[in-house]
């Protein structure tokens, strides 16, 4: 019982890191309908921003609250920067070229990320800075709860909120969710689309920059080609939860992040990443647009 | 399919305007989709204070004039002048921001947002206080009592007629100088259409400029003061709506007498 409770809280906080970035993809899709490949490296720039600032800010070997919120603001300007940059530069030149040039190109720009990464950043794995201690929060029927886990699975609910109030109730969430209705439309209510597609990037990949360093604390191994395998699981999750669907997105990271848990915990560690990829055949199969996609239906 | 040897001219209120300019001017557009033809050329004025119907057969470039007003298509040739100015390069969202503004056709209604959010975004380009926009509600709310009742509804459980209602207020949101409407009437029970024809007449009566397009030729003439009939992306016919309605030709191609 113990141990199945640790498990759900060890997958509950890996799994709102893979909604957080899970959240990017979604977003994007719902706007564009492109899988913008470059975000999972987008979130590994955003743990080497991480790094690079920890050092500069000499706060590598300071863990406290305040390093903590520094680096993570830091590592979200970083990667919305970049976002902003990758949209405007590679994919708003071909916002009326074929969807499959788009999707191309997003490769391409994955590529790029990842071996300008090893040029810049060095192929060999780093070790992220100590940003916070762990420590021993409480514990319950042998099943530990961590400082660490709980700071990842508080902030990322915390972002998540910020996100669900943005996109509910501000004038730019609107505008963002008829955006992804119908671009067409949106521009003739005057609604600047250019604009409200880079802000979606912004935000989708401020998030991706604070997955990062949520990750980054917890397994301080960062290396160039490190979004690869989180992204694709990421993906997966916002497959999972239906493809453009926000709280698809968060349902399927959660999901996601438990079920690998266990199957660490309970079957053997080397069908960590089998999981994802067969819950995506699963899924494709049975029911492709997500857990909570929709097909939609228009009245006429 | 309809022959005119001679394209009608009667006298119109353009006359009367003769001192003023037009507010809106269509100069010779063409429009392509590939190597169609949907536009060979049509030219059109629309004044101040004037409801103008483009009346025509499915498929006759009724939309796509709308849609090349605002934005949505760029003609190959000829100009398009607002209060003077070319819009014809000028962004889809630049141009509802000068006050055209166009419920496109299928009412282009988000279904995915609720009703009052529709309305927010209609008002999206204006720069407003909270309390105007909350005043303006009120004013659609008047105009379509039905649209209160189901403000926090998502826009997607509505009846089309409610929809159609939804998509003329959220167009008022924005403060037309011109309200560009297409086929308000398809698909709406006769009532419905009564309804939407005498909010059109009412807000053009309060200084909106309207320019109305529709297969219900009957309907947009009898409110209209000028219309243009539109074949196969030529203008054929243009005058006086009263005028229109007695000619033998429209009765028999649109009116069905």
């Amino acid at each position: 019982m113990e141990e199945f409770l640790q498990h759900v809280i060890n997958g509950v906080s890996l799994g709102s890191i893979y909604a957080l970035i899970a959240l990017g993809y979604t977003m994007v899709y719902g706007i564009l309908q492109l899988i913008n490949f470059a975000h999972s490296d987008v979130y590994m720039v955003g743990a080497f921003v991480g790094f690079y600032a920890a050092r500069f800010l000499n706060i590598a070997d300071s863990p406290s609250y305040t390093s903590f919120f520094t680096i993570l603001l830091i590592a979200m300007a970083g990667c919305a920067l970049l976002g902003f940059s990758i949209e405007r530069f590679a994919y708003r030149p071909l916002r009326n070229a074929p969807r499959l040039n788009v999707l191309i190109t997003a490769i391409g720009v994955s590529l790029f990320l990842e071996y300008t990464g090893q040029v810049v950043f060095g192929a060999t794995p780093q070790l992220f800075p100590n940003i916070l201690e762990d420590s021993i929060i409480f514990s319950f029927g042998g099943a530990r709860v961590t400082k660490m886990d709980a700071t990842i699975l508080v902030t990322a609910v915390g972002l998540m909120i910020v996100l669900r109030h943005i996109i509910q109730n501000t004038l730019l969430g609107k505008a963002m969710r008829a955006t992804s209705f119908n671009r067409h439309w949106a521009s003739l209510m005057g609604i600047s689309v250019d604009r409200i597609i880079s802000m979606t990037f912004i935000i989708g990949s401020a998030l991706a920059g604070a997955g990062a360093v949520l990750v980054g604390m917890k397994y301080p191994k960062i290396e160039p080609l490190m979004g690869v395998m989180i992204g694709l699981k990421a993906f997966v999750a916002a497959v999972l939860g239906g493809i453009g669907n926000i709280p698809g997105a968060v349902l399927g990271g959660l999901v996601i992040g438990i079920a690998e848990e266990f199957v660490v915990g309970y079957i053997s560690s080397t069908y960590r990443d089998a999981l994802a990829f067969s819950i995506l055949i699963v899924i494709l199969l049975f029911r492709p647009a997500g857990l909570l996609g929709r097909f939609s239906v228009e009245k006429v | 399919m309809l022959e005119y040897t001679i394209t009608l001219v009667f006298s119109t209120s353009a006359d009367m305007n003769k001192m003023t300019s037009p507010l809106l001017t269509i100069q010779n557009i063409r429009v392509q989709y590939g190597c169609i033809d949907a536009l060979k050329g049509i030219s059109l004025d629309v004044f101040q204070g004037e409801i103008i119907s483009l009346i025509g057969a499915n498929g006759a470039g009724k939309s796509t004039t709308l849609r090349t007003v605002s934005g949505l298509h760029t003609p190959i040739s000829g100009d398009i002048l607002f209060q003077g100015h070319s819009i014809v390069h000028t962004q889809a969202d630049q141009i509802t921001r000068l006050g055209l503004i166009h419920a496109p056709e299928g009412r282009g209604i988000f279904l995915n947002l609720t009703v009052l959010e529709n309305l927010e975004i209609g008002a999206y380009a204006r720069r407003s206080s909270r309390r105007e926009i909350f005043q303006d509600y009120e004013y659609i709310f008047s105009l379509f009592p039905r649209l209160k009742e189901r403000r926090k509804q998502e826009a997607g459980t509505l009846s089309g007629g409610e929809q159609q209602m939804l998509s003329i207020g959220r167009a008022l949101m924005g403060k037309p100088r011109v309200l560009l409407l297409d086929e308000p009437s398809l698909g709406l029970a006769p009532q419905v259409v009564n309804t939407i024809f005498s909010v059109i007449q009412k807000v053009n009566k309060e200084g909106t400029t309207v320019l109305l397009v529709e297969q219900n030729a009957y309907q947009a003439l009898k409110i209209s003061q000028r219309g243009y009939v539109l074949e196969t992306g030529e203008i054929v016919l243009t005058g006086k709506s009263s005028e229109l309605l007695t000619n033998k030709k429209i009765q028999e191609a649109y009116l069905g007498c």
